[in-house]
């Protein structure tokens, strides 16, 4: 098998690895291949219809397909080279590729690979729900692939687990289709999705909200036929004596995204256990090095605009690494306090300017999150409200940082 | 009286909290920019949504393409617009901006196509 040889292969061509691509290219990297496993370039935004999406990037509202084209189309008229229908099977920490395809099996060596895979969805399996296994219970996600790509309706009376944005947006799409959609049930006190898709997807279709609900049984061995919720507890455990039953042929789960880095792991690339996805400095450098990421596979988004920003910046420092062979050495670790649920980067040099991702673990009313060194303040944000669902994003300028010791990220409650 | 809006015209969703006197709006709070207090005025006299769907494909590559609304339509009107949205069908290709229906029940808004499907090979 000859080796085929690239500057930087990018895994994954959905928003991240689009944007990423455009980048170098512009940037005067001109060797680049993207591998993309679907028959076509675009990712999740295929499936994805509704709008809401391109505010922050592009100032207008747009649906998912067309924020997709408007990269695919400056990938195409760039001319960078991509295959679809090709599936990475393996990526060393020397940066060879493995791909299955039409072609045959194909080997790659780059100089550098960005990991832009996206996430996959938590499943039944992952929560443990009892009960049998009828058909009928789908992932937020599929049942969008089935209403929105594949012409099939999941079914009539349905019940949706999880609050998750994709959950209530299949809950008003389901509705729009002819379904009756009973109630979105929520195991936390809060609700993970955005307010305005509480808004806009359940409120504006009488859709009921219950938090501190969950599905404890799941009723019927061919076709759904029903399932029991309970209320939870602090605990989040199922309080006896709170059962209720409903009848429906269809459950769908919103219960959480993974980000996809089985490869990332073949790779030698360190997972952050409370993103699930890398740990990467400033410059999206993973562990390994000459491998980088971003997008949905370092940590979940709710707004596609930042995927394709933060992408973008990733591909800014991949330039650098190409044309340097190294980037700057990152010793000041980031760290966050129990009110903060990750941060990213994890690292930094100090050297450069740059922008700090994250969520806060539980909501919060009029707070400040505040970013300190050595006992000073460097950078702050003011809130009305915080909220898990939403990730909260703040520039920190290197003239502000007063050494090369660790950085705490902190909420304080004005 | 005090009317608390989640804003939804973009994705901070602010929260808004209205004083409405006589079905006017006299102060809006929590907003962090303008649309906010256009939005809740609308809210109060006339809610317009926007919805998408998709539209079935005649010799695609794909069986189904996604269409939107060019402009926002009465909310009460959205199950209406849905059954004219479910009537149609379109021959492929269809290119991003195409025009399915137009002024779609006289309400001044466009369907319009939002993806690329080509012939099927």
């Amino acid at each position: 098998m000859a080796v085929i040889n690239k500057e930087v292969i990018i895994v994954g061509g959905g928003p991240g690895g689009l944007a990423a691509a455009a980048e170098l290219k512009k940037k005067g990297l001109d060797n680049i291949l993207i591998i993309e496993r679907e028959k076509q370039l675009g990712g999740i935004l295929r499936q994805c219809i509704h709008d809401g999406f391109g505010l922050t990037r592009f100032q207008q509202t747009l649906s998912g397909p067309e924020y997709a084209q408007k990269f695919i189309d400056e990938v195409n008229e760039l001319g960078i080279e991509y295959i679809t229908d090709s599936t990475v099977l393996d990526i060393t920490s020397d940066k060879k590729i493995i791909v299955v395809s039409k072609n045959g099996l194909l080997e790659y060596q780059a100089k550098a690979v960005i990991l832009t895979m996206g996430c996959r969805e938590r499943t039944r399996g992952a929560l443990g729900i009892p009960g049998t296994r009828p058909t009928g219970v789908y992932t937020a996600g599929v049942a969008q692939a089935y209403v929105n790509l594949k012409n099939t309706m999941v079914g009539r009376e349905v019940i949706i687990l999880g609050s998750g944005d994709i959950g209530m947006i299949m809950a008003r799409r389901m509705t729009l289709e002819g379904a009756h959609v009973q109630a979105v049930f929520e195991i936390q006190p809060y609700p993970s999705g955005l307010p305005r898709n509480i808004e806009q997807c359940l409120n504006d279709y009488n859709i009921p909200l219950y938090l501190s609900h969950t599905v404890t049984d799941i009723k019927s061995k061919a076709r759904l036929e029903g399932v029991t919720i309970s209320e939870v507890d602090a605990n989040m455990q199922p309080i006896p004596g709170t059962e209720k039953d409903f009848k429906c042929d269809t459950l769908i789960l919103s219960v959480g995204l993974i980000p996809e880095n089985e490869l990332s792991l073949k790779a030698g690339v360190e997972l952050d256990t409370r993103t699930k996805g890398a740990i990467v400095d400033e410059n999206y450098h993973t562990s390994a090095d000459g491998i980088f990421a971003a997008g949905n596979v370092l940590h979940v988004h709710d707004l596609v605009d930042f995927v394709s920003i933060e992408s973008e910046n990733m591909a800014d420092a991949v330039c650098e690494y190409i044309r340097k062979g190294e980037l700057q050495k990152c010793n000041i670790n980031i760290e966050t306090d129990n009110n903060i649920g990750y941060s990213v980067p994890q690292k930094v040099s100090g050297m450069k300017d740059f922008k700090l991702s994250m969520r806060v673990r539980k909501p919060f009313k009029n707070c400040t999150i505040e970013v300190i060194q050595d006992d000073e303040i460097i950078a702050k944000k003011k809130f009305i409200k915080a909220i898990p669902a939403e990730m909260t994003r703040i520039n920190i300028k290197k003239d502000n940082l007063m050494s090369q010791s660790s950085i705490k990220v902190v909420v304080r409650n004005d | 009286m005090t009317r608390e809006f989640t804003c939804i015209i973009c994705p901070n969703g602010c929260e808004i909290a209205a004083t409405i006197e006589n079905n006017i709006v006299v102060k809006t709070e929590g907003g962090l920019c303008k649309k906010g207090e256009e939005y809740v005025v609308q809210e109060i006299t006339a809610p317009k949504r926007t919805i998408s769907s998709s539209i079935k494909v005649i010799s695609g590559d794909f069986p189904l393409v996604s269409v939107r609304l060019s402009n926002f339509i009465p909310k009460e009107k959205i199950f209406e617009v849905m059954n004219e949205i479910k009537k149609i069908e379109v021959e492929a290709p269809t290119h991003i901006g195409q025009i399915v229906i137009e002024n779609v029940l006289g309400l001044g808004s466009d369907v319009v196509i939002t993806k690329n499907i080509c012939k099927q090979q």
